[in-house]
């Protein structure tokens, strides 16, 4: 395998990686707050459409990001609003959400299908990005690339090292003990929605400024799900996060490329093995020792204060 | 006073509603089941063309609606709704509404129906399909000329009739021009994913192909052509804005004829259910204007464009040769019929791919 093809490769898995980290970090948080937001798709792709909206109208794919940010924390706010502040369900709650975020968003979008700009701009450090093998691997990615690995190493630290990330478990694993402390469960909750929000939202302008940087609607095909799905594979892990995605984007990716090199795999068995491997790890975490200690203990259930 | 110009204005603005329902009732109305949003660009954009087409047409005579976003496994009920709601000829155009719009069929046998791709009829539904295989036979002979490597990338959705003799008359296509082509199919898997059908498009740039054809419905593989600087094809409408130096031409869907003249069947009431399978001759397959490519090979293009569409060639041309070599029954004598191409489960010669059973 020469150099490029070397790089490519692994550059087209990283690139199918990204959104994935990106909003499985956000709800991962927001799960470890005890908060279940099965709307990550519907917060996604309302990221993508302003994202798209944003970038194209001001030129500027940072403001094209924050757009995304904002669209998705201002969904998330909804959610809150009405898991959090009116204690209703989170599950009907967060499956409305994705249905609502989908049909908004092509509303809101149907100005912007079929247009296209330019693709947000890959680092480049001279020398160190001309590398072989891992040059351009490393030293020239889309900066949402990076981002997305910086806020894992981020909330991994927040999460296990930091005060309020304890006083944010605390309040996932037990939210009457939580408030029996003193701590404010429904803050801290309301603020953990807002960072999943953000983190989808910023998935979701990935897909329109840097993976294909053009907006139709439904485009984030189902990746908002798999982001879901990938929570649960890693344990509510912020660095397992990192691995299923990558074995995800890399299974999706690595099929594509088999075929296109002929190997004479057939394409729907080949296609099936990301999902096989969920599978796989799946059964290998639930069989281990500390099965049922992965889970947040509150999960999904709402908060009311006791008077 | 005040009282009396409220009174005024409530007459008139029923006298306006029954002036409005009397007028439109002399209407007919006609509506249009959309699987996509019509702001696709694609193969539901083409479709609503086609709708604004017959509105142009045949506005006096005709009110026209459309449902778009309708998902294939929940399409009874607003199939069910436009013939509740007086329209008497409704186009539903994907391949998933055929049971659906059987079953809402038999309850209203006082409207007709006409479903997209699909091959059950019955009295009141008729099926019509356009061969867009066609346009792949041209757009193969292009990719033949153009390619340097001699290796033109296919990205491939699910391996369906329809999209196999559309990579079968792509092949044939090419092979008339150029006999030592490649052609490399990756299976996406879906029809519309722009993120996964870009990768896709990566992994057979990597794999030397210089020219990307798709049969998946975003414009993401075309644009990965153009940021390699490589050459690409539109896919179900004219996609040159996403990639103006990549697009060489698109297979455009063109369903304005065909809806003009259903519809005044059921005006003079002509209207029978029959299957409708057309092509260039029909002008239901259209091609894009040909882009950059060089003068000969245009007109090479143009020229296989008249031909198709004066009958005078037919992309499966007899004989054909399998992918194991042996030649396949030609029931027609001259051609493959269209029985045999609308149930089409296997390769040309020189195809190197195992298609997916």
């Amino acid at each position: 395998m020469t150099s490029e093809l070397f790089q490519l490769v692994l550059m087209t898995v990283v690139t199918a990686a990204t959104p994935l980290i990106l909003a499985s970090i956000g709800e991962l948080v927001t799960e470890r707050a005890g908060v279940l937001n099965l709307g990550v798709e519907g917060m996604m792709i309302m990221g993508a459409a302003m994202g798209f909206a944003g970038a194209y109208s001001s030129g500027s794919t940072a403001i094209g990001a924050l757009c995304g940010i904002l669209a998705g924390m201002a969904m998330a706010a909804l959610f809150g609003l009405l898991t959090i502040g009116f204690a209703i369900n989170q599950v009907a709650a967060g499956l409305a959400l994705t249905i609502f975020g989908t049909g908004l968003s092509g509303l809101l979008g149907a100005g912007f299908v079929g247009l296209k700009r330019d693709r947000s701009d890959q680092l480049h450090i001279p020398g160190l990005s001309d590398l072989p093998y891992v040059g351009q691997l490393v030293f020239g990615e889309d900066l949402f690339v990076y981002v997305a690995f910086g806020l894992v190493a981020g909330v991994a630290w927040f999460l296990s090292r930091s005060r309020t990330g304890l006083a944010l478990r605390a309040t996932g694993d037990n939210h009457q003990s939580a408030h029996a402390l003193g701590l404010s469960v429904r803050r801290m909750r309301f603020l953990a929605t807002l960072f999943g929000g953000a983190c989808a939202g910023l998935a979701g302008a990935y897909l329109t400024l840097a993976y294909t940087p053009f907006w139709s609607p439904g485009m984030t095909a189902g990746r908002g799900w798999i982001a879901l799905a990938l929570v649960v594979f890693a344990s509510w892990k912020p660095w397992r996060v990192v691995l299923g995605a990558l074995l995800f984007g890399g299974a999706t990716v690595l099929q594509l490329h088999a075929q296109a090199a002929a190997f004479g795999l057939p394409g729907q068995l080949l296609s099936a093995v990301p999902y096989l491997a969920t599978i796989v790890a799946l059964v290998l975490l639930s069989s281990g020792a500390r099965k049922n200690a992965a889970a947040p203990a509150a999960l999904g259930q709402a908060f009311i204060a006791p008077r | 006073m005040k009282k009396n110009a409220f009174k005024m204005a409530l007459i008139s603005a029923v006298a306006i509603a029954a002036a409005s329902t009397a007028f439109a009732a002399e209407k007919l109305k006609v509506g249009f089941v959309y699987v996509g949003p019509v702001g696709d660009f694609g193969y539901s954009y083409q479709h609503d063309q086609g709708r604004l087409a017959l509105q142009k047409a045949l506005g006096d005579k005709v009110e026209t609606t459309f449902l778009e976003n309708v998902p294939e496994t929940d399409s009874d009920r607003p199939i069910e709704q436009l013939a509740r709601s007086g329209h008497k000829l409704i186009f539903t155009t994907s391949f998933g509404y055929m049971e659906p719009t059987l079953r809402v069929a038999k309850k209203f046998p006082g409207v007709k129906f006409e479903h997209a791709t699909g091959y059950k009829r019955a009295e009141n539904v008729a099926t019509y399909t356009a061969k867009f295989h066609e346009g792949r036979y041209v757009i193969g002979q292009i990719a033949g000329k153009m390619t340097k490597t001699n290796t033109i990338g296919y990205v491939a959705s699910f391996p369906i009739p329809e999209v196999v003799a559309g990579i079968n008359a792509f092949m044939l296509g090419a092979q008339s021009v150029n006999p030592s082509v490649k052609v490399k199919i990756v299976w996406a898997n879906t029809w519309f994913d722009p993120g996964k059908e870009a990768d896709a498009a990566k992994a057979l740039l990597a794999q030397g192909a210089d020219i990307i054809s798709q049969h998946t419905d975003s414009a993401a593989p075309l644009q990965e052509a153009e940021k390699a600087g490589k050459l690409g094809f539109g896919q179900a409408s004219d996609q040159f804005r996403f990639a103006p130096k990549a697009q060489m031409t698109a297979i455009v869907d063109d369903w304005s004829s065909y809806y003009i003249e259903r519809t005044k069947a059921v005006l003079n009431g002509a209207w029978k259910s029959k299957d409708t399978f057309g092509g260039m001759d029909a002008d239901m397959v259209h091609m894009a204007p040909f882009t950059n490519m060089p003068d000969d090979v245009k007109k090479m293009a143009e020229e296989t464009f008249a031909a198709i569409k004066a009958k005078k060639l037919n992309p499966f041309k007899c004989p054909i040769v399998d992918q194991d070599g042996k030649a396949v029954e030609c029931k027609d004598g001259k051609a493959l019929t269209d029985k045999q191409i609308t149930s089409m489960n296997w390769y040309v010669k020189g195809i190197d791919d195992k298609l997916p059973k």
